[in-house]
């Protein structure tokens, strides 16, 4: 059985790699908040509000184009509606927490988070602290993306475009699901939402992130009846 | 009035966080939905992946020789045999260099 500080410890770890994408992608939008002409307070805020990378800069771009604030909230929710997927797989392995404790832990759960506590979690299911891996994973997720986003609202864009680090955020992602290509199933799952979302990019709210998803689960329900 | 949305747009976001863990009763998903649930990664993912490989910053497809989709295949051969993270990112990332300033 591990302590509560080793999970936590192996939380963080797991987290870290993904710094080469968070980092970068923290500064770009706090300096894109700047750039388009926001108080450096409000786009800070947002990084404490609303927690979202992709949605943040969704939402300043909406909102400085002259988009109504009803369609930059939509656009953020559909973007974050993700979420609600990550939350029914994580709450069989946070079941036994108090009901303050999950309303806490929940503003921690972001992408790269929910990919790597997930994975603990599978391969660690009876340990009694699990909780605190994801508290050590989102938590350093968190304390990044404030540091990262503070400092370029205070620095701008310092990272050079040039070394195109966007290209980091699909690259740690192959990292979270690599080895699941050695099943069919999630093979065929990945292919059918990966082509989803280049069929559905341009869908209004950006809702190619959940219309996607859907489909590929649908698809994984039917994979799974044919494997019965 | 940016901020009254901006707190809106946060709220939903949480909502969305915390409701399949703090409200809905988990023995509401019947046994297939949890069977499904075990997707998840591989079903969301990909969604994040592909675009960023495919897609530039114009909204538009990338040619078929672009340095990402060789980046791409390197990160996930090397993630596939290293298991190891930081290799799977380092080696996409590197290739990528490799390409767009030595070549």
């Amino acid at each position: 059985m591990l302590s509560k500080k080793q999970i936590f410890s192996k939380g963080i770890l797991a987290v870290a790699p993904h710094m080469f994408s968070v980092i970068p992608f923290g500064i770009v939008c706090g300096a894109i908040g700047i750039e388009l002409g926001f108080s450096p307070v409000l786009v800070y805020a947002m990084s404490i509000i609303i927690f979202g990378g992709a949605s943040q800069i969704v939402f300043l771009q909406l909102l400085s184009g002259g988009a109504s604030a009803l369609i930059a909230v939509t656009s953020v929710g559909v973007i974050n509606s993700r979420h609600l997927l990550y939350g029914a797989v994580l709450s069989e392995y946070l079941e036994k927490l108090s009901f303050i404790k999950k309303l806490l832990i929940s503003y921690l759960v972001v992408d790269q988070g929910f990919a790597e506590s997930n994975k603990f979690f599978q391969k660690n299911r009876n340990e009694t602290h699990l909780h605190y891996h994801l508290l050590g994973s989102g938590g350093t997720l968190w304390v990044c993306w404030q540091i990262s986003t503070l400092a370029g609202i205070i620095l701008g864009s310092f990272v050079p475009e040039e070394l195109g680090l966007k290209f980091a955020v699909p690259l740690t992602f192959i990292a979270v699901v690599v080895q699941d290509i050695k099943k069919l199933d999630h093979v065929i799952v990945m292919i059918t939402c990966g082509l989803s979302s280049l069929l559905f990019f341009d869908a209004p709210f950006k809702s190619y992130i959940i219309i996607s998803p859907i489909i590929a689960l649908i698809v994984a329900a039917l994979v799974l009846r044919l494997k019965k | 009035m940016t901020w009254f949305t901006i707190i809106i747009a946060g709220i939903i976001t949480y909502f969305m966080r915390m409701t399949m863990v703090a409200l809905v009763d988990r023995d509401l998903l019947g046994e297939r939905v949890k069977a499904v649930l075990a997707y998840v990664p591989s079903a969301v993912f990909p969604a994040i992946i592909f675009p960023g490989i495919f897609i530039n910053d114009y909204g538009t497809f990338i040619e078929m020789n672009d340095p990402k989709i060789f980046g791409a295949i390197v990160a996930i051969l090397v993630g596939y045999f290293s298991r190891n993270v930081i290799a799977t990112i380092i080696s996409g990332l590197f290739s990528y260099w490799i390409i767009i300033f030595l070549l």
